[in-house]
Parts: structure tokens; sequence; C-alpha cells
């Protein structure tokens, strides 16, 4: 069987800079984000993801708005969330508006579904971070659910209950894909797994290789409860320049000041050079570097994982919109035919 | 030489199949537990920890010598302090408000949040070890005794012989021990410390613990 591979790239909305170092405005980041999402169409890439992040570097609470903004000047791209913070939404109103995304894009859209590693979003919308687990087990259930289509019935006690309710708009040709974001915990591919999800290894540090079990965990667990084989797809940060010196040079200061950002409130250690060096070389988690580089280590890890998706998360707070505008063009006319060369 | 010594490992989420797999490596004999049904994590003990064996939590205890606590802080106070008593404990918690929720028994910078553990297991010999190096990392950089570039793992710990346990534990999964005393002591290896997330060698690691602040007791 020949596999089928696709390659999109994934934003959190970071807010970008001049070339003098200071920032764009929020606004102006999410226009450009519009732009960056329709050439990225022109460039060949197969998917384009908005991450859900409430923050002054990563002004993104609504990608659904902004991928609709893409819907409407792209025709075959495929546009989803990556993710969406299910634990602090409602999933009935995830469900319709992205059943919304996927009648304006023509059948189009994707929704990630992540537990929250991404915490800004709970005391916002009034949640306690200590009920994450019970939050998103319920809400990711109640997922399943609507994308089957019809009327549905539930109950639980993160929100009211649903009795025959008929939620609009309804889904044209069945459900649209639907992946859970896992960040390495094993008990998390199972859940995927056990409520009939795609897995998305969300892989941001460390060698990649250690996730080939998930690969396998997941379809083991897929046929232990009863599920038809679902895709893998790998998401990971990155950058493409013409040079491996060149794109280091660019995103690693980037990188080094948005890790200090989170580094607290995340319990990260602030990356030294040297630590960056070790995640982008051959074992290391970020795809930095000229096409042949990035698509030399895109390909070994799809293979090593069992994937047959890879996402891309290009960008960082303070790069300038011409050096994403170059990363886009690089990723889908170079990268990704490489990739898929690699991969025969 | 062949330990003795039988690991339960207690959690299996991030970091519990990490230590597990270590401690099998390094030949100790490990049984891992949730909260649940050892049924659930018997696929996950298959793939992701071979060698482990999947147990209700309170048959792990009870055979185990060491305990290995990794599961989200939040989550402690599920675990019966009664069954861990005469255990040595390794807390390998963290406590991260921003990901964990405040906890209002953890919310003193005066006390280390293994002292509040221990607090509450006074049957037990609580040591601080394992929390500090990622769990994304923590296998990938670990070298066996006298490789060139082998890092420091961090432990505290008020009972001698359990530190003596855990430090044995650390060498064997491929890491320098650094004692640093007493359970207090160990509040430099928590989050916002001088070590946290960092994989370091021994002078390293002890150039950055004598420069922090807090070192100055």
């Amino acid at each position: 069987m020949t596999l089928t591979y696709a390659f999109g790239l994934d934003t959190f909305g970071d807010r970008e800079g001049r070339a003098d170092g200071t920032p764009l405005s929020h606004a102006q980041t999410i226009r450009n984000v519009v732009e960056e999402g329709v050439f990225a169409e022109q460039a060949g890439v197969d998917f384009f993801g908005i991450g859900e992040h409430h923050t002054d570097y990563f002004p993104m609470p609504a990608g659904d708005v902004v991928l609709a903004a893409i819907a409407a000047r792209t025709e075959k791209i495929r546009l989803g969330s990556a993710v969406t913070v299910l634990s602090s939404d409602d999933p009935v109103r995830v469900f319709q508006r992205y059943s919304t995304l996927n009648a304006v894009s023509g059948g189009r859209a994707e929704v990630i579904l992540g537990r929250g590693s991404s915490i800004e979003s709970f005391p916002l919308f009034g949640y306690d971070l200590a009920d994450y687990e019970e939050l998103f087990d319920e809400k990711a259930t109640l997922f399943a659910e609507l994308l089957k289509g019809g009327p549905v019935t539930w109950e639980g006690k993160t929100r009211a209950a649903l009795l025959s309710q008929d939620v609009v708009p309804h889904l044209e040709s069945g459900p649209f894909p639907a992946w859970i974001g896992v960040g390495g915990n094993p008990q998390s591919v199972i859940r995927a797994a056990r409520l009939g999800f795609s897995l998305a290894l969300a892989i941001i540090g460390g060698p990649p290789s250690r996730f080939a079990a998930y690969s396998e965990l997941f379809r083991r667990a897929l046929e232990k409860f009863g599920q038809p084989p679902r895709p893998v797809l790998v998401h990971s940060p990155g950058h493409v320049a013409a040079t491996d010196e060149q794109a280091k040079a660019e995103f690693w200061p980037a990188w080094r000041e948005v890790i200090a950002l989170v580094a607290e409130e995340r319990g990260f250690a602030i990356p030294t050079e040297a630590s960056f060096d070790r995640e982008a070389g051959p074992d290391g988690a970020l795809y930095v570097g000229s096409p042949e580089t990035v698509a030399s280590k895109i390909a070994a890890n799809v293979r090593a994982l069992g994937a047959t998706r890879f996402d891309l998360k290009y960008g960082l707070p303070g790069l300038t919109h011409d050096q994403l505008m170059t990363t886009i063009e690089l990723y889908g006319q170079q990268v990704v035919p490489r990739v898929r060369e690699l991969l025969g | 030489m062949q330990n003795e010594s039988r690991l339960a490992v207690l959690g299996a989420g991030h970091v519990g199949p990490v230590i597990a797999r270590l401690a099998i490596g390094a030949g100790y004999p490990v049984a891992i537990a949730t909260s649940g049904d050892p049924d659930d994590i018997a696929l996950i003990t298959e793939l992701v920890i071979p060698g482990a064996e999947p147990r209700w939590a309170s048959d792990a205890v009870a055979d185990a010598d060491i305990v290995v606590l990794a599961i989200p802080l939040h989550r402690w106070t599920d675990v019966d302090p009664a069954r861990l008593a005469g255990k040595v404990v390794i807390d390998a918690m963290n406590y991260w408000p921003a990901s964990d929720g405040v906890l209002t028994a953890f919310e003193n910078d005066a006390t280390g949040s293994s002292e509040i553990v221990a607090g509450r297991l006074a049957g037990s010999a609580v040591v601080k070890a394992l929390n500090h190096i990622g769990y994304h990392e923590l296998e990938d950089r670990a070298r066996p005794s006298g490789a060139p570039d082998r890092r420091a793992s961090g432990l505290a710990g008020d009972d001698p012989a359990a530190v003596a346990a855990v430090a044995e534990l650390t060498d064997r999964i491929g890491y320098d021990p650094v004692r640093l005393g007493g359970l207090p002591a160990g509040r430099v290896l928590q989050p916002g410390g001088p070590v946290f997330g960092q994989v370091l060698t021994v002078p390293e690691f002890e150039r950055a613990v004598h420069q922090d602040a807090r070192s100055l007791r």
C-alpha cells in the first residue's frame, strides 16, 4: 500500500516584529497570518493550522475566524486548529465553529483538540486548572458524539446535559478530521484511541524517537477498542532559511526569548546555545535549517514514528513577516517535495 | 551487582514510565500503578514500559522497598500514607501553580514541596530526587558510571539509609548522585531553583547550587 503523506504549517499567531525589532500590533499580526495562510496554499502546503493562545506574544484566541478569512481566499488547503484548548471551551460551540468553517471552506476543516498545556485560558474563562483532566475527558467524549452527526444525548458534570439535541450546522459529508494532541502522556494516547480520534504528537523537546512506541501503542489501542485504523501526525517547531547558519541566526534569539517568557509558568529551563544546538541537531525536536537539513530530519522522523502527516510550527514572536513568508515558500516549494522524494 | 530493592512507580503519565524504564534497564524489579485498574495500563506497560509489571497501587506498594511518586501534585493526596509506612519514598513531583492550579498547602516559599509531602508521610523516609531533569531528557542524557559526559542528579533527604538507596538508584540509572543534605536542602531542586530543568556535570551543578542565594542558609 502506498502511503499518502500530507505536510502542514502551524502558527500560534506569534506577534510579528519589524526589522528594527519593534513589535507589530496584534491586529497587523492577524492580518499577516491571513496572508501567510493564503501564501501557504500557493507554496503547495497541504494544511494550515492555528493554535489557540491568549497572550500578548501569541494574540490568537479566535483562530477559527482567521481560518474562515483564509478559506475565502483559497481552494485546496485544509484548515484547522492546532490546537483548540477544549478543556476551557464548550464542545458544542467548538463543534459549531468548526462545522461552520467546514461549510465556509467546502469541507476543508479539521480540529486538533488539546487538554491545555498552554493554560492561560483557564483563569480567563473561569476554570480551575486542577480539574483539567476531568474537563478534557468529558468534553472530548461529548465532542466525539457531536462529530457523529444527528441528535445528541449527553450528561456530565462540566456543562449542561443535552437531550436529543439537534446541533447545527449539520455536517455535509460525515465528520471532519479530528485529532487529539498529545505531549507525551501515554494515557492520553489511549484516550484518543478509545474515543476514536486521530493522534497528533506534539514534540517540542528531546529526541523525537522516544515517541515511536506511542504510534504502536495507538495502533494497538485502536484495535483493542474496535476502532478502525487512524493516522498519526507530528507537530514540531522550526524555521527554514537559505542556509543552516541563517536559519539558526534568525531563530535562536527569538526562541530564547519566548522560552524565557514561558519558562516560569511551564517549568521549562531557559535554553542555552548548547541546548539549542542539541535540539536543532539530528536527534532534537527543532527543525531549524536549510531546506535540505529540515527535509532530511522530517523524513527520518515521519518514518521512525509511523506518521503520515507532519506539521511544522513556524514563526516566533519578533520574527518579521518577510522571514515567515520565506520559511513558508521554502517549506512548500523545497522541503515538502524533498521529503516526499526521501520517503519514496 | 544485582540490587534486591523492588520499585513501585505510582503514575503512568509523563514521568512515571521514564523512571520505570530507566530502573528496569538498571536491573531493578519494577511495578507500575495508577489510581485505577492495572488492566487499564496493561497495553501501555507492554509497549512503553516493557519489563514492568502493572499492578494495583496497594499491591505494588506493599511489595516495594522504594516507592516513586510520579503523579500530578494536585492528585497526590489520593495516596494513602498508611500504605507507604516503612518505605523509602522518592518524591519526583513538582509544584507548578500555573499548570497544576494553586494548591494552598504548597503556597509557602519557605518550605519545600517535598517537606510538605513528607509531613503527610510520617512513617516513610522521603527523598526528593529525579524531579529536576525534564522527563523528555532523562533517558537521553543517562550515561554509565565513569562516562566523560555523565551528568549530575541531585537528591535530598533526612534518612541516611534512604538517601543511600536513592543515590545508588540514581547512579545505576545513569547519573552522578549529588547529595544536598536534609530534605530542606532539596528546595534548590525545585522549579525556579538554580538547577531545575538543567542537565549539568557535577562541578557545574555544585557551582550553580553554591551561587544560588537559597543555598546560603
